[in-house]
């Protein structure tokens, strides 16, 4: 129980990454749906920047971590301002360019960590030493002296607990500040916003590329946290967790302090079927729990039909100024 | 210079294509005083005050706010000048509250919750509005969403206001109070300029009025020093004679009646209240109205488009009323609507006109499947086998997956043919067609339907004079069919030229129903301003025909 606690957080805060990420991108009325090969930009471009530092025998943990995190999101940002060039510049279609989007950072991820990073060579051959790895693993010392309550909570790496500090900052953000105030305004009603002088064309940029950034994160989580850079096929993986992601932007009703919860909600269905004893077949069954999930909130919040609880109101939408 | 001008326009002029929407416009506005401009639909009061407030760039003209030259370029620029307009359609988020749309926008002050609610009930209680700033836009009336407009333009620290037609959404009392406002603001030395078609308004409120016509300045004069009567003439200008046929048919019995109609617009208020009226065959009725006065609600209801609240739609006595749009058209009745674009409803801009004809009638193709006909000497058994047959052909027949090409292009090459489209070929996508082609093209597939009732708004809009006449004379020639005709107009002089008999509307409520060659321009002109009424003055209830069919085969109750 406590181990399945404990992964469940563990895989939640890779969704919480994806989530807190398309959440802003969402607020400035931007459907990606590119998060999924976002994130896997964030994997590759996470695995490249520790590569850089990570060589010979007692590599720097901080610089190993910090380079980690800054090619992640340097990777998945990329992709992200590709993103907004198309549709925010361009006014190309959001779910067409997204799916482009995923498409490309998945196949790039596959070509780039099997044929330039040589991510096998990295794990297998031990050029890529394990200590270096083991900086995203590491947690604070004693804390199993805890009991479950430390393995449960406190024995996690850095990242995780960066996923819910940054969701819990993009929550105070998006309600108590002005700029949150007016992208809200921007996602709702760019024109209103535009007639008022708010930059909708930055605002929009500004939410894309740093959400894809906060997502990129998400995919360096799982390559080189989760799985301690065994998985030599991330790509396949991290879109499940991207789709995911974005089911559950739908599941936490666009609320980054909701998704800390509901990020550990899913990564507990996710994983449910490797601790509980089903036949096999039943197994992919199990893991389509958090898509009925989601498609349950989504039936529940259009009866209620609640304003508070619905989509930005403009999302999917180009604006365009001429437009009136 | 007028040391009290606080806003001077000099010799403006704006052009959209080769169209002057304001032509050498020159005007002033003094400190503290009330502004009414007033116009028909079309004479450029918006695009004016557009200019002022940053959205429109004038072609021509400079603007001088307290008396050095200002460069509007956008409503940025205008804020600066300390110029703020409310647009008829209001720009607010719906799930922020009042305050969060007041303080919206890039400033230095900082958010904070408590400070931004207590800052906005200031300006509310200094101005006397009544205003929630904590209530959520989308719990609003109409009224309240104006209320938070008018408190963000002067949130953002405006001297000179622009309402547009705010009036247009309220109700009496809520006019009333909106006047009230509006006095404390003068009072604390605001210029207000509003725009409005109501000439009991114009008296109430404003301290001068100025009239533009067909995109010209008229004049401008002392409210206190004119009457009604002569700030009509000044509106509508002389009449001109045109050349528009007009056949005398003779008019048949009603063939569409409309009894007691309410019907609700978009934002929830009421569009069109309690009408009645009635279309005989073979005649045009016109509708004359200012814009948005409830003319799209109605079309829409008779189409079956818009679910009315009360009332009675009858075609020839019987009910049409909550039946589907294709049920409607199923009865002849047949609609062509150019609401806010050329290509309006009807038409899809990138399909061909062929495919743009096949629209409308897919349904009508059949397998051309007959039934197996009985023979005598047949047993039981095999007849039940052909009986069931028969059904199933029957049912295959009316479901013909296949559309029919060759009858849809048949049919676009002759309306092209009769109604003289200029187009390279049937194949051409719509959108590529010039706007008067366009109108062809839709009111000519719905003649093709031989309607028995016609509805349609703004046929003409946009469209160069000779495109105009054919259109006119599509519809005389429908009208010599026997066909009842229902004219959305917009210019008056059209409309006493063509139309047999005209209703006025104003703010959904019928003003009164007139002969076209027994009225004029001035008479129209007072009822759509609301200072006529011609409904109440006759003491009987008008709009409800002598020889109604309605009741001859069902009663109908009130």
């Amino acid at each position: 129980m406590e181990v399945f606690l404990s992964s469940a957080i563990q895989f939640g805060a890779i969704f919480l990454f994806g989530c807190v990420g398309e959440i802003l991108t969402e607020k400035s009325g931007h459907l990606n749906l590119g998060i999924p090969g976002i994130m896997c930009m964030g994997a590759a471009g996470g695995c490249f920047g520790v590569k850089l530092v990570a060589m010979g025998e007692s590599p720097n943990g901080v610089l190993v971590l910090l380079m980690g995190i800054l090619f992640a999101m340097l990777f998945a940002g990329a992709l992200g301002a590709v993103y907004a060039f198309l549709t925010v510049s361009l006014r190309s279609n959001q779910n067409v360019t997204g799916l482009a989007c995923t498409i490309f950072g998945a196949g790039f991820t596959s070509f780039f960590l099997n044929d330039v990073v040589d991510i096998a060579d990295v794990t297998v051959a031990g050029r890529l030493s394990f200590a270096s790895l083991n900086f995203f693993n590491a947690h604070i010392p004693g804390v199993e002296a805890l009991g479950w309550f430390g393995n449960i909570f406190l024995g996690h790496g850095v990242l995780i607990y960066l996923a819910i500090v940054i969701a819990i900052v993009v929550a105070i953000v998006l309600k108590r500040t002005k700029a949150g105030l007016n992208l809200r305004a921007v996602g709702e009603n760019p024109a209103t916003a535009d007639a008022v002088g708010i930059n909708v064309t930055g605002y929009k940029y500004t939410a894309t590329i740093i959400g894809a950034a906060i997502a990129g994160i998400g995919g360096l989580c799982y390559s080189l946290c989760y799985t301690s850079g065994n998985d030599s096929t991330v790509e396949v993986t991290i879109q499940i967790i991207g789709w995911l992601s974005i089911a559950l932007v739908i599941f936490t009703m666009w609320r980054p302090a909701v998704a800390i919860g509901g990020s550990f909600v899913f990564g507990a269905l996710y994983i449910l079927f490797s601790y509980i004893s089903v036949a096999p077949a039943f197994k992919p069954l199990l893991r389509l729990i958090p898509f009925v999930v989601t498609i349950l909130v989504l039936i529940v919040t259009s009866i209620i039909g609640h304003r508070e609880t619905q989509p930005p109101a403009s999302l999917g939408l180009s604006y365009f100024r001429e437009d009136r | 210079m007028d040391e009290n001008v606080t806003l001077e326009l000099k010799h403006i002029s704006k052009y959209f294509g080769s169209v002057a929407a304001n032509r050498d416009i020159s005007l002033a506005l003094y400190k503290g005083e009330i502004l009414a401009l007033l116009g028909e639909n079309g004479s450029g009061k918006t695009t004016l005050m557009n200019m002022i407030s940053g959205i429109y760039y004038p072609d021509e003209g400079q603007i001088f706010v307290n008396g050095k030259e200002a460069v509007i370029a956008s409503p940025q620029d205008a804020f600066r000048y300390r110029i703020g307009m409310v647009h008829q359609h209001f720009k607010l988020v719906d799930v922020f509250t009042a305050a969060q749309n007041v303080v919206l926008g890039p400033g230095k002050k900082g958010y904070g919750v408590k400070r931004i609610n207590s800052e906005v009930r200031a300006i509310a209680e200094k101005y006397g509005f009544e205003l929630d700033p904590k209530k959520k836009i989308y719990d609003m009336s109409v009224s309240e969403k104006q209320t938070v407009e008018i408190v963000k333009v002067l949130y953002r620290g405006a001297d000179i206001l622009i309402l547009d037609e705010p009036t247009a959404v309220l109700t009496p009392q809520e006019t009333e109070k909106l006047f009230s406002v509006m006095r404390a603001m003068k009072a604390d030395g605001k210029s207000i300029i509003i725009i409005t078609h109501k000439l009991h308004e114009v008296m109430a409120i404003s301290d001068r009025v100025a009239v533009l016509r067909k995109g010209e300045y008229i004049g401008c004069v002392e409210t206190a020093k004119i009457g009604e009567q002569a700030l009509t003439e000044m509106m509508v200008g002389q009449k001109v004679e045109l050349a528009i046929e007009r056949p005398a048919v003779k008019s048949d019995r009603p063939l569409l009646e409309i009894r007691d109609l309410c019907v609700r617009s978009d934002e929830g208020s009421r569009a069109i209240e309690d009408l009645s009226f009635f279309i005989r065959g073979g005649e045009i009725l016109g509708v004359a109205g200012i814009a948005g006065c409830g003319q799209r609600e109605l079309c829409e209801a008779i189409a079956g488009l818009r679910k009315a609240e009360k009332g009675g739609i009858y075609h020839e006595g019987e009910s049409i009323m909550g039946l589907s749009p294709k049920e409607v058209a199923a009865r002849g009745i047949a609609m062509s609507f150019i609401p806010e674009d050329r290509l309006g409803m009807g038409l899809a801009p990138s399909m061909s006109i062929t495919d743009n004809m096949m629209l409308k009638n897919y349904q009508d193709t059949r397998f051309g499947i007959r039934p197996i006909p009985d023979r005598e000497g047949e047993n039981a058994f095999v007849r039940c086998a052909k009986h069931a047959l028969n059904r199933a052909g029957a049912f295959l027949d009316r479901h013909d997956p296949f559309v029919d090409r060759k009858k849809a292009r048949a049919e676009a090459a002759r309306v092209i043919e009769e109604l003289d489209v200029i187009t390279p070929s049937t194949e051409t996508p719509v959108r590529r067609l010039s706007g008067g082609n366009v109108q062809k093209v839709l009111l000519g597939r719905e003649m093709l339907t031989e309607p028995n009732v016609l509805i349609t708004a703004y046929p003409v809009r946009g469209l160069d004079i000779n495109s105009s006449y054919l259109i006119y004379d599509i519809l005389n020639r429908q009208k010599q069919a026997g066909t009842g005709v229902l004219f959305i107009g917009e210019d008056l002089d059209v409309m006493l030229a063509l139309c047999d008999k005209i209703m006025v509307l104003c703010h959904g409520r019928m003003m009164g129903v007139v002969h076209a060659d027994k009225t004029t321009k001035e008479q129209l002109g007072l009822m759509m301003a609301g200072a006529l009424d011609l409904a109440e003055e006759k003491g009987k209830p008008m709009g409800v025909a002598k020889d109604s069919r309605i009741g001859e085969d069902e009663t109908w109750n009130a």
